[in-house]
């Protein structure tokens, strides 16, 4: 899958936001891509862009997303909704709101498939059961309703109706933030387990680092709309190229280091209406220099499998 | 179903499936009472040509404005017409009026507000402009002015009265479509490839379900106070079919004389009706909705 200068902006009443803004990448089948950055960045916009479905006022402006030799972003609604849940499946950040309280669980995966598939709901209704049991929720419960299931469980739920199809992209949009740290343990090592059985290509949106060394193959970084460095995860964890990165990891609280104060980046990022000149993490980075808020740089690569947009790394 | 059952089937399964909203706690309670009020109301209704001692318009079947005693139980009026017939008989044309008009209201309400809003956009700020308008106008004078333009009758009360109410439904069902439409469950609908029509009718009209059902028992009790006020004006139905609005209408006139009987039980049968369809309104919100049922 390849992203190539996508562009999503958001046109809103008071200007225009460009929460992607030139984004371009590319990751391999069965690869893990951990998209982190801070609140705000475009992560999440990203993420709704490949599936094609950014809300409103927001709009892919230019750019292509070339996934299995198709350019989605000329697909029309009627092609994507056959890709949706088929081909490139979403699981969502609050697994409290993301399943219908009116429909049992059972349903909502019977609805997926019998969406895509022609078979008898008989059929379906044994799928889903099987989906069940992997995904570790008791075959009785088919019939109960949301609200009767954990968070840890629908989320559970969702990742098994990402993967109910078969999909060869998931996109997970910070699938355990919602949750606490032992749910999440578990909702990853579910991840983990279901990706290599089903050999699928990840999306791994979060600003849980922790999380990205641990399931990731590749990391992007995000900073204000722009992919500020993409490199393999391991030499990125140990020698950050971007500034940004670096402050990144920093900030990571570290549970056996009490006596050291939390580090934090000072500032925010820019306001994304109106873009400064020049890099955009300039304003709060300590190594910034003169050309930093002059121009802007491009992501370049640097060591193989390395990219980076910084001008100190020329 | 129950067709193919014993024949007493037939007689207990209402019962028991009636009983069995007391183990809903008290929402249940709430609609049984109220089921309980309106269904002796229409029960009473049907039976009244059985039951009722006089011919509801028959003059002078005792004493002019005779107070309650046991030959008239609810007294009599100005034209000596016993009052408990007419009580008997006055709940039909309000009863049909109310449904017809909750029928009405349903039927063009719910799928306007459910279409509009979600498809949003000019449509949307066009219909709602329109709906708004009707919306801010008094409602009994509106209805009193379609009546006067359509004529008398069951049907012209009833669409007089849905024309005030659709606004209702309409501002409720869009107001709560775009609430739902932004629920990630929708959003997460759309994610597994769902079609429109199936995000519409599987996800989004079921959830607005609860709030129409309230409002329709609202629309219910509110429906007879206003075929009680039409006919009280002069436009519902006409003098010689026995209403308690007509009643209520003839009766006020002789209240300085203490002739409080004449609008009195006429009048409480009005309350009960519009109270009894409030309590199964009440309830049932409470119930139809999963995440409030106890005990599950």
């Amino acid at each position: 899958m390849k992203v190539e200068k996508l562009r999503t902006y958001y046109f809103t009443r008071h200007g225009v936001v460009k929460a992607v803004d030139n984004v371009t990448f590319e990751i391999y089948k069965g690869e893990t891509l951990g998209l982190v950055g801070e609140s705000g960045c475009g992560k999440s916009t990203l993420g709704f862009s490949i599936i094609k479905l950014v809300p409103p006022p927001g709009r892919i402006v230019d750019g292509k997303i070339i996934f299995e030799g198709k350019n989605l972003v000329e697909a029309s609604e009627d092609e994507m909704r056959k890709i949706r849940g088929k081909k490139i499946a979403m699981v969502f950040q609050d697994p409290m709101t993301s399943l219908n309280p009116l429909m049992r669980i059972g349903d909502h995966i019977v609805e997926l498939i019998l969406t895509h598939e022609k078979v008898t709901k008989e059929k379906a209704l044994e799928k889903a059961e099987k989906l069940l049991d992997e995904l570790g929720i008791s075959r009785e419960r088919i019939n109960d309703y949301p609200h009767q299931f954990s968070g840890g469980m629908r989320q559970r739920v969702m990742i098994g109706l990402a993967l109910a199809l078969n999909p060869d992209l998931v996109i997970a949009d910070e699938p355990t933030t919602a949750l606490d740290v032992i749910v999440e343990a578990q909702i990853l090592n579910l991840m983990k387990k279901l990706k290599e059985n089903y050999n699928l290509t990840l999306i791994l949106i979060t600003h849980n680092i922790g999380i990205v060394a641990e399931m990731a193959d590749k990391i992007g970084v995000m900073y204000a709309g722009k992919l500020v460095e993409f490199s393999e995860s391991l030499p990125l964890f140990e020698n950050p190229l971007h500034p940004y990165t670096e402050a990144l990891l920093e900030a990571v609280p570290n549970i056996k280091l009490s006596e050291q104060t939390l580090k934090w980046i000072p500032g925010s990022p820019p306001n994304l209406l109106n873009p400064i000149k020049g890099c955009r993490f300039a304003p709060r980075c300590k190594y910034a220099k003169k050309i930093c808020s002059e121009k802007e740089p491009e992501l370049i690569e640097i060591e193989k499998g390395r990219f980076v947009a910084c001008h100190l790394r020329k | 179903m129950e067709e193919t059952e014993k024949p007493k089937g037939i007689l207990v399964w209402p019962i028991v499936k009636l009983a069995s909203l007391t183990k809903k706690g008290w929402p249940g309670w709430t609609v049984l009472i109220g089921l309980i009020i309106v269904i002796s109301i229409v029960i009473m209704t049907i039976l009244a040509p059985y039951i009722s001692p006089y011919d509801p318009n028959a003059l002078n079947t005792g004493p002019i404005f005779g107070p309650p005693c046991p030959a008239h139980p609810f007294g009599t009026n100005h034209l000596g017409q016993d009052m408990f017939s007419r009580v008997l008989w006055g709940g039909s044309t309000m009863l049909q009026v109310a449904l017809l008009s909750v029928l009405i209201c349903f039927a063009v309400g719910v799928p306007i507000g459910l279409f509009s809003s979600y498809i949003g956009g000019n449509l949307d700020k066009v219909i709602s402009l329109i709906m708004d308008s009707i919306y801010a106008f008094p409602g009994l004078i509106l209805a009193i002015a379609i009546a006067v333009m359509l004529g008398r009758g069951v049907v012209n009360m009833a669409l007089s009265i849905a024309v005030i109410y659709i606004p209702s439904y309409f501002r409720i069902v869009r107001s709560q479509v775009l609430t739902i439409k932004e629920m990630t469950y929708v959003e997460a609908a759309r994610a597994i490839g769902a079609k429109k029509r199936t995000i519409l009718a599987r996800y989004i009209l079921p959830n607005v379900i609860p709030s129409i059902v309230t409002v329709a028992t609202i629309n219910f009790a509110d429906a007879v106070l206003t075929a009680a006020g039409l006919t009280f004006l002069g436009w519902g139905v006409e003098v010689d079919v026995p209403d308690w609005g007509w009643d209520l209408y003839y009766g006020r006139q002789y209240l300085p004389s203490r002739a409080w009987w004449i609008i009195f039980f006429p009048g409480l049968m009005i309350i009960l009706l519009a109270l009894g369809f409030t309590f199964i309104g009440e309830g049932l919100s409470e119930i139809l909705n999963p995440r409030l049922r106890e005990g599950e």
